[in-house]
């Protein structure tokens, strides 16, 4: 019993990360109509800009969080300026290679000016609580801060997009775009938009994944499939589906430790994605594949 | 009928289509603010496709469309939307997942101040929404959705509404309650330009009428003169 709640909490932890990456990728998909093979590596480099204010300014890596946030919102603008916007009328499929290409350019970059050894934010053990009350459980705080944090994010997520005009002005184009562009929302500003909070959200989560394990050029390359799988399941085009397929993925992936080894953890997303694909492509929340 | 002065909508001689072969070869279309002018004509005719030529959804490779006598050819659909032209598409004219009433806020959402007068005046004019406003414009029946796709094409406060076909695939009675409100919002100083299908009920309420056919005009006259004469009866209207 111990061990399901022990597991179930490292589930929820990979869930927010998962949570956080793949609301990116569904919104992306939604409003721009193409799967972003960048996110991993936006997660990593989002990670690294956190290393970078940990070790320059010696933050703790909670107050380097909304440091990464931002710088890698800036970043992913930049980078849909200079690339992607200048191919937004082509094929989706033209978008997709290119943000393959995006993502192996990204990757390099970060080898080279990081290295490609092994780094982390705070050398060290971190002690757990041990809560006796619950037979000795033990939870580490990292990991209820990365929920918690996780959750205030999606909140705030929330209120955005059904508070503010340009919130729904997002909703509205990942509903119907030409309808949009017929009402005069100005599709260009929601694009922007949507590369911050894309750009924020995969920073949080490398960030997390950084706290919770280690840095490592490939961390997010490893885990865009799990995000994908965690947007596919949701509904792609759906950020509320996206939170809750990262935490159906994320539990998942840990709970299948109980049965098999943990080195099949990315195969059990892969095989809930294809089941989804094959009995109900449209995902938990009705999506717009 | 309309003079000279009220004039808000002038194309002339428009060529056109999606890039390949023209669809549009020589329309010419008017509307004034007073007015309710129908477009109808065979399938193919290039019906939508003018209206879409006029909003900017379709390239316009020669002729002028003027609106309020200032050249807008091949103005973006953002520009028509400042200026005060609204478009409500034939299909997929709702944001589906979005309520009611955010439909309502997007349609006004190049709109600067406080949106709840306006939606107040589209809540008395159609009051069915008024009762739905919270919820997903997706979930609501065809009809509904029709109103919906008004109203947020009302919300600028236009001086002209363009209708793409706002009856198909209605039921006898709504198409009755729809055609009611069209003549609502004309009354309201709104000028209306609209593509129909149902063309013997469309002509009768229409101030002027155009009979379309493979991209040019073939009839104009008003309404009642199109219902009567012979040729465009035996020719469009089903004899």
């Amino acid at each position: 019993m111990n061990d399901i709640i022990q597991i179930l909490i490292y589930g929820m932890v990979l869930g927010s990360v998962l949570s956080m990456g793949a609301i990116g990728v569904s919104m992306i998909f939604g409003i721009l109509r193409f799967a972003h093979f960048a996110h991993g590596d936006f997660m990593t480099l989002g990670a690294y800009i956190g290393l970078t204010f940990i070790a320059v300014m010696g933050l703790s890596p909670w107050f380097a969080l909304p440091a990464a946030m931002i710088g890698m919102a800036v970043v992913a603008v930049v980078i849909d300026q200079l690339l992607y916007r200048r191919i937004r009328r082509t094929q989706p499929v033209i978008l997709l290679i290119s943000s393959f290409g995006m993502a192996l350019i990204l990757r390099s970059l970060i080898q080279l000016i990081w290295g490609s050894e092994n780094q982390t934010y705070a050398s060290g053990i971190q002690f757990p609580w041990r809560l006796d009350v619950l037979g000795g459980l033990r939870i580490k705080p990292d990991h209820v801060w990365i929920v918690l944090i996780s959750l205030g994010l999606v909140a705030g997520v929330h209120l955005f997009l059904t508070r503010t005009r340009m919130g729904k002005a997002m909703r509205a184009m990942s509903d119907n775009m030409d309808l949009a562009l017929v009402s005069g929302i100005p599709a260009e500003r929601v694009i922007i938009v949507t590369w911050i909070i894309g750009g924020a959200l995969a920073a949080a989560a490398g960030v997390f994944l950084g706290i919770d394990t280690r840095l490592h050029p490939v961390m997010g390359w490893t885990t865009l499939l799990p995000v994908f799988a965690a947007a596919i399941l949701g509904g792609i085009g759906r950020p509320y589906g996206a939170i809750v397929g990262g935490m159906i993925i994320g539990i998942s992936m840990e709970m299948s430790t109980l049965f098999i080894s943990a080195a099949y953890k990315p195969a059990v997303a892969f095989a809930i994605m294809v089941i989804m694909l094959i009995f109900r492509p449209q995902g938990i929340f009705k999506g717009t594949l | 009928m309309s003079s000279e002065t009220t004039t808000l909508l002038d194309a002339s001689d428009i060529y056109g289509g999606y890039g390949g072969a023209d669809i549009l070869k020589g329309t010419n279309l008017k509307a004034s603010a007073d007015e309710i002018v129908v477009i109808v004509g065979p399938n193919g005719a290039g019906k939508s496709t003018a209206m879409k030529a006029i909003f900017g959804l379709v390239k316009i490779r020669t002729g002028q469309v003027l609106f309020q006598g200032e050249d807008i050819t091949n103005a973006k659909p953002e520009q028509m939307v400042r200026r005060g032209v609204a478009y409500v598409p034939q299909e997929k004219n709702v944001f589906p997942s979005l309520t009611v009433q955010e439909n309502l806020e997007m349609g006004g959402y190049l709109m600067s101040g406080d949106l709840k007068p306006r939606m107040d005046m589209i809540y008395e004019l159609f009051p069915k929404l008024a009762e739905r406003r919270r919820q997903p414009a997706g979930l609501m029946s065809g009809g509904e959705r029709q109103l919906v796709a008004m109203g947020r094409a009302l919300m600028i406060d236009p001086k002209l509404l363009m209708l793409d076909e706002p009856t198909a695939g209605l039921s006898p009675k709504l198409i009755d309650e729809t055609f009611e409100r069209i003549k609502e919002i004309n009354a309201q100083g709104i000028g209306v330009l609209m593509v129909e299908q149902n063309a013997k009920q469309a002509l009768a309420i229409a101030s002027r009428g155009y009979v379309l056919a493979t991209g040019a005009n073939r009839h104009e006259d008003t309404g009642p003169n199109l219902l009567a004469n012979p040729e465009v009866a035996e020719m469009f209207l089903g004899g």
